[in-house]
């Protein structure tokens, strides 16, 4: 529980660093909050989606005639009725937003590319109607050839989904179409001459599965258009902005004309940060003129919404018999999906980047499968490429009699170091997120029968990037916070806090909101664990402007320059030369603003940087069937550097959710496809997420190394305990049984295997 | 918790229309009877729509007639007489598990029916409706197998009687006719140091289907040689299936650690699994011996506890 | 078409609604009578995220046919909080901060409700097991956990 380790500078702040009251809590448990499905709106339409049963095959034609004819049916929309754009010129940024692939991964044009894949929607007057009425469409296809391996399909030879995909980066330009995107590197030092200097080097291959966000709240959105071309839209989504620049984008419309609201989310992980029904129920919306509902079912959101990559991988380090890594070199083939642009940056940064590698290369493969597109997930990139390294180096700390804690700090980097892609680090907290692992009783509590523990440090570089933010006071002392962020987690609560600490009045005081798109500035998704830094950090300013505001407003009062007036504690103070001017409170100043200038409120629109790496590391126990290759959790601890935890119950929260959701992964998650590339476990009832009966405790170690680029030091905090929980569970597993194990999940048959194979080749 | 994708085995994907579906709730088993002889026959009967209601969700079915099972008396009662339980066919889960006679005489069979699905999922899951869902993965029927249950089938042509084992046809199929249903389950009440037992493999603690399921009984005599035993596994074929071979092992013997050994053999010959999301062929075969053991011990605990 | 008219109390008002054979009883709630409280995460009871209490069992919405309910009673999040004040369920949700994104937490709530009242006293275990049908993807259950056995220490004591 909420063990806090501060090694620089106390605090005493009167709200950050506390657990406030959150928000939006009351109204979540009292059902009242509303989410995306939540939206009643007079009139509505039900929209359906109809999707495709093959992996990959050319539409010959689509008939949607007796499902227009149907009663109780109002539109009916195909590709035709979403506007086809240029494919993406490079150069390239590293996220791609080809809007030639948005509006095919939305609804198919030439050909499906994964089961799942959208080919026509429909509105109708209830969603009985529309789920008869998709039935009645006839789509003709001309089934082809699949493939589902990155690196099958990265072959010369291999089936291509994209006649106009030409590999980027490479030399001499490539003649033929092929599925790889392109391919990313990273290189420093002398490779050859590391791995010599090296005692022993270690060489292997890993694996990886897709694995879902698993959210539980499905896709959901309500649109509605008007004659004169605006757009209203309710949607559950991590980035509303972003929503109405991809919207406008896709749909040929003005930015102005659409107005994006953020519902309430259930749960998002990365995969509510692109569109996929929202443009369908616009053009729905259009062509009835009336508002249209779409939520996603459960096994569509599986079919059609990005998993995270899956992944193949080599991966060969060098080690000293001191423990110093000498070399490292690894190469990563990402399943992007059916469209290019899966995070192959990150897993080139992500490889080496704890340790202070002076020899090491990485290269990452952008390849295209038949396979729904991938989308972000919480660490988006980093998970794959950390799992394979911190086996490896387990491994060869084992190999040298080395404890594994150790070997990570003695390479461990510090400030003024690199990262592999070229991010040189300010005051990081690597070394001390080791040393209280070592600290931790965890660390050397004894181990029952067959059980195994398991250890990996993961490293991730935040998001900055556009924020903004409103403050508002009003005649009563209370005031408005708005952010254009989607609360996902509490945020809400760290926002309030911030502002609360800056004015030194009561939280209770303050009320946070999600502004719609149409009321605030630009707000970048609530994503790359960037909220509580980069949103934070606009709050921080308009609030100080309205502190600014209200001394200027207490010098006008008392007739002295505004210099000689300072904000503390919730009241303006004149300074010591005036003896005789009493305090003037927040509300005191609130109840005069309008008759002497005008409401007082602060806004701030950043682009925020320096939100520098955080590092986490995890303790996992194991126990094993051995009869069965059955894995039960035991304990888990989490330790990562916050920077400043300004809600610790909800920075806790983040790291035990990591953690579980790394358990998840590491042993029972997986997309599973049959022999005709068709999804198998399409429900959660066989894509199979940790239930509460599956994990122990999360115990939680909060290191705070203060940002020095936050106001209060903010680091992200979201996304770290997923880098390093599967790697860390799945090093466990393999303590438990003796064995190095190298595809995820490590499910039962997969462990029994190996202890059947380890049993025969001992005999 | 259905288990999709079982196999083809389900009615025709169907081509009514979600308007056209209609619902009855008759109180008698003869009306019920009736209501199935007037419809199609893409009527379906419907106790706890645990997983009736998932194949209409995902499109496996579109049923012109639901025949709910519910109002029936037979089929919501569980009673005990000098020879028999009989477990009503719309008795759910949870009221099976507050049966504390059930429960005692019968403890391998409540706990089969208490390990499907969620607390929620056993408010409304029946023994009947998993029986006759006919998955291969069903956790109540090996339990039942062994426990030697037969079903009371109603029909146009009145009651009759068939072993639990004989009931299966394959993966959501069964030797029903369009026109009959099972209104409850009869269960030899087990004499004095007889006992059953259930267990199955799930790769998590709780909300999967089994990957392999084992029901076991047995029966010693005062010197606890076994007298009797019934050995029947789930997941490992397209039936669950009895294992006749694990008996013999048992029969006439003290179970000793050679015994189980050639249990679970028996329990391996008896498998024909199919590698699939939930398992592989070698992993099914290797546990299907390893839970035949564990079931077997824990049900001469509890008959040796008599 | 096939409609069938259903009269049942929820929450303790007798409501009437019409229903198509195939609207389940979370269609019902949330689509007819506007209870969106209860929430739907799969339709295929494997998330718990739509549990409500009928005649006095939990079970999920989403494996129930509107068309089955007459004559019944139901209760909702909506009704949980009485007279203005939260549940000690919901209190301690907040105060152990036991939501994240908030999905998941009525039908958690109403399933740790329901259970509370067959085991007051559970322990950590029995909660874990009582709650499997309910999927959190947020919080790791850690808090939930500690949130329904404190709700359960605090009941007892107010009971006696």
């Amino acid at each position: 529980m909420n063990e806090i380790k501060t090694p620089r500078g106390g605090s005493n702040y009167q709200w950050v660093g506390k657990n406030t009251p959150r928000p939006d809590g009351v109204d979540k448990v009292t059902g009242r909050a509303r989410y995306g499905d939540d939206m009643i709106v007079p009139g509505m339409l039900h929209g359906k989606i109809l999707r495709s049963p093959h992996a990959h095959a050319k539409i010959l034609s689509i008939d949607t005639s007796k499902a227009e004819a149907l009663d109780g049916v109002k539109a009916v929309v195909t590709s035709a009725d979403i506007p086809d754009h240029p494919m993406a010129q490079p150069p390239y940024p590293p996220i791609v937003n080809d809007f030639h692939d948005i509006s095919r991964n939305v609804m198919a044009r030439e050909k499906v590319l994964y089961d799942g894949h959208a080919v026509a929607a429909v509105a109708a007057i209830s969603e009985e109607i529309a789920r008869d009425a998709i039935k009645l469409i006839k789509v003709e296809y001309k089934v082809l050839q699949h493939i589902l391996d990155p690196r099958e399909a990265a072959q010369p030879d291999a089936v291509v989904l994209h006649e106009d995909l030409f590999t980027y980066g490479v030399e001499p330009k490539p003649t033929k179409p092929s599925n790889i995107f392109r391919v990313m590197h990273g290189e420093r030092g002398d490779l050859n001459a590391g791995f010599a200097e090296a005692d022993l080097v270690i060489e292997r291959e890993f694996s990886s599965q897709p694995v879902h966000q698993g959210y539980i709240e499905p896709m959901a959105c309500i649109a509605s258009t008007s004659e004169d071309g605006t757009v209203e839209l309710w949607t559950s989504t991590q980035g509303h902005f972003v929503q109405r620049t991809l919207l406008s984008k896709l749909l040929n419309m003005e930015m102005a004309k659409i107005r994006v609201t953020a519902s309430e989310i259930g749960g998002g992980f990365g995969g509510k940060t692109t569109v996929y029904a929202e443009p369908l129920a616009i053009r729905l919306s259009q062509k009835t003129g009336r508002p249209v509902r779409m939520t996603m079912t459960r096994s569509e959101v599986f079919r059609a919404t990005g998993p995270t990559v899956g992944s193949k991988t080599r991966i060969k380090v060098g080690m000293k018999k001191d423990g110093t890594i000498t070399a490292g070199e690894a190469e990563i083939w990402y399943q992007a999906g059916a469209f290019k642009g899966s995070p192959i940056g990150r897993a080139v940064d992500t490889f080496f980047s704890p340790y202070t590698v002076a020899n090491c290369k990485a290269a990452a493969y952008d390849v295209c499968v038949n396979r729904p597109k991938v989308a972000a997930y919480r660490a988006p990139g980093a998970t794959m490429a950390c799992y394979p390294m911190e086996s490896v180096v387990n491994e060869l700390a084992k190999e040298l009699g080395l404890d594994p804690v150790e070997v990570r700090l003695k390479n461990a980097v510090k400030e003024g170091d690199e990262s592999l892609m070229g991010t040189k680090h300010g005051r990081i907290g690597l070394v001390e997120v080791l040393e209280a692992v070592k600290e931790h009783p965890h660390y050397k509590a004894p181990l029952g029968d067959n059980e195994g523990r398991g250890f990996a440090v993961g490293y991730w570089l935040h998001g900055g990037g556009l924020s903004s933010a409103a403050v508002n006071l009003m005649d009563d002392g209370t005031l408005g916070v708005a952010t254009g962020n989607p609360d996902i987690g509490g945020s809400r609560s760290s926002m309030r806090a911030m502002a609360a600490e800056e004015l030194g009045v009561n939280v209770e005081l303050l009320k946070p909101i999600i502004a719609d798109t149409g009321s605030l500035g630009f707000s970048y998704l609530t994503a790359g664990s960037r909220t509580t830094f980069a949103t934070g950090m606009a709050v921080v300013n308009a609030t100080r402007e309205v502190i600014d505001k209200l001394r200027a407003l207490a010098a006008k009062k008392w007739d002295i320059p505004v210099e000689d007036v300072r904000w503390d504690a919730g009241q303006a103070i004149a300074t010591d030369n005036y003896k005789d001017i009493k305090p003037l409170s927040l509300k005191e100043l609130a109840g005069m603003a309008t008759s002497m200038g005008g409401p007082v409120a602060g806004h701030s629109e950043i682009n925020a940087s320096g939100q520098g790496a955080t590092f986490c590391a995890q303790l996992v126990d194991v126990e094993i069937d051995p009869d069965t290759g059955f894995t039960s959790t035991k304990r888990h601890t989490v330790f990562q550097d916050a920077g400043r935890a300004i809600s610790p119950d909800y920075v806790e929260g983040q790291m035990q959710g990591g953690a579980v959701q790394g358990i998840g992964w590491a042993l029972n998650e997986e997309y599973i496809y049959d022999d005709k590339a068709r999804l198998q476990n399409t429900g959660f009832l066989d894509y199979r997420m940790p239930v509460a009966s599956d994990v122990p405790m999360i115990d939680t170690v909060i290191i705070e190394v203060p940002n020095p680029n936050h106001p209060y030091g903010v680091r992200g905090v979201g996304e770290p305990p997923l880098v390093s929980g599967p790697a860390a569970v799945a090093n466990a597993v393999e303590n438990a049984i003796g064995q190095t194990m190298s595809d995820l999940p490590l499910s039962p048959p997969k462990i029994l295997a190996a202890l059947h194979a380890q049993a025969a080749g001992d005999d | 918790m259905t288990d999709r994708h079982a196999g083809s085995g389900l009615k025709s994907r169907g081509t009514k229309t979600l308007q056209d579906m209609n619902y009855e709730a008759p109180t008698s088993v003869e009306a019920a009877v009736a209501a199935l002889a007037a419809a199609d026959d893409e009527a379906h009967i419907f106790a706890g729509g645990t997983d009736l209601l998932v194949q209409l969700r995902e499109e496996m079915i579109r049923p012109s007639l639901f025949v709910d099972i519910k109002r029936i008396i037979e089929t919501r009662t569980i009673t005990v007489d000098d020879t028999h339980v009989r477990i009503g066919a719309a008795v759910t889960g949870a009221e099976l598990s507050e049966h504390d006679t059930a429960k005692t005489l019968l403890p391998g069979v409540v706990e089969a029916v208490e390990l499907i699905g969620s607390a929620q999922v056993q408010g409304r899951a029946t023994v009947g409706g998993n029986l006759c869902n006919a998955s291969p993965a069903a956790d109540s029927v090996p339990a039942l197998i062994a426990a030697g249950a037969v079903a009371q089938i109603a029909g146009p042509n009145g009651l009759r009687v068939v072993a639990v084992e004989d009931l299966l046809a394959g993966p959501s199929r069964t030797n029903l006719s369009g026109n009959e249903f099972v209104v409850s389950l009869d269960i030899p009440k087990p004499t004095t140091r007889s006992a059953d037992a259930y267990l199955r493999f799930i790769p998590r603690t709780e909300m999967d289907i089994a990957v392999v399921g084992a029901g076991a009984a047995v029966t010693l005599d005062a010197d606890g040689i076994c007298t009797a035993s019934r050995l029947a596994l789930g997941a490992v074929a397209p039936t669950a299936r009895l294992v006749p071979a694990a008996a013999m092992a048992m029969i006439g013997k003290k179970i000793d650690d050679t015994v189980l050994a050639s249990v679970a053999a028996a329990a391996r010959d008896a498998c024909n699994p199919i590698d699939d999301k939930r398992g592989t062929v070698a992993f099914r075969i290797h546990v299907a011996g390893v839970l035949a053991i564990r079931a077997v011990k824990i049900a001469i605990e509890r008959a040796e506890a008599k | 078409m096939a409609r069938h008219l259903i009269n049942a109390m929820v929450n303790g008002d007798r409501v009437e609604f019409v229903c198509g054979t195939g609207q389940t009883l979370l269609d019902v709630l949330r689509g007819e009578l506007h209870l969106t409280g209860t929430k739907n995460g799969c339709g295929t009871g494997d998330c718990g995220a739509c549990t409500v209490v009928l005649n006095g069992r939990p079970i999920n919405a989403c494996l129930v046919l509107g068309a089955e309910v007459d004559g019944s009673e139901i209760e909702t999040i909506e009704g949980m909080a009485q007279g203005g004040e939260l549940h000690p369920l919901q209190q301690k949700f907040l105060d152990h901060a036991a939501l994240q994104c908030g999905i998941c937490t009525p039908g958690i709530l109403k399933m740790a409700q329901a259970y509370l009242e067959t085991n007051p006293d559970p322990t950590e275990t029995e909660v874990r097991f009582a709650l499997a049908g309910n999927l959190c993807r947020c919080t790791g259950y850690d808090k939930i956990v500690r949130a329904v056995l404190d709700a359960a220490a605090e009941m007892r004591a107010s009971e006696t």
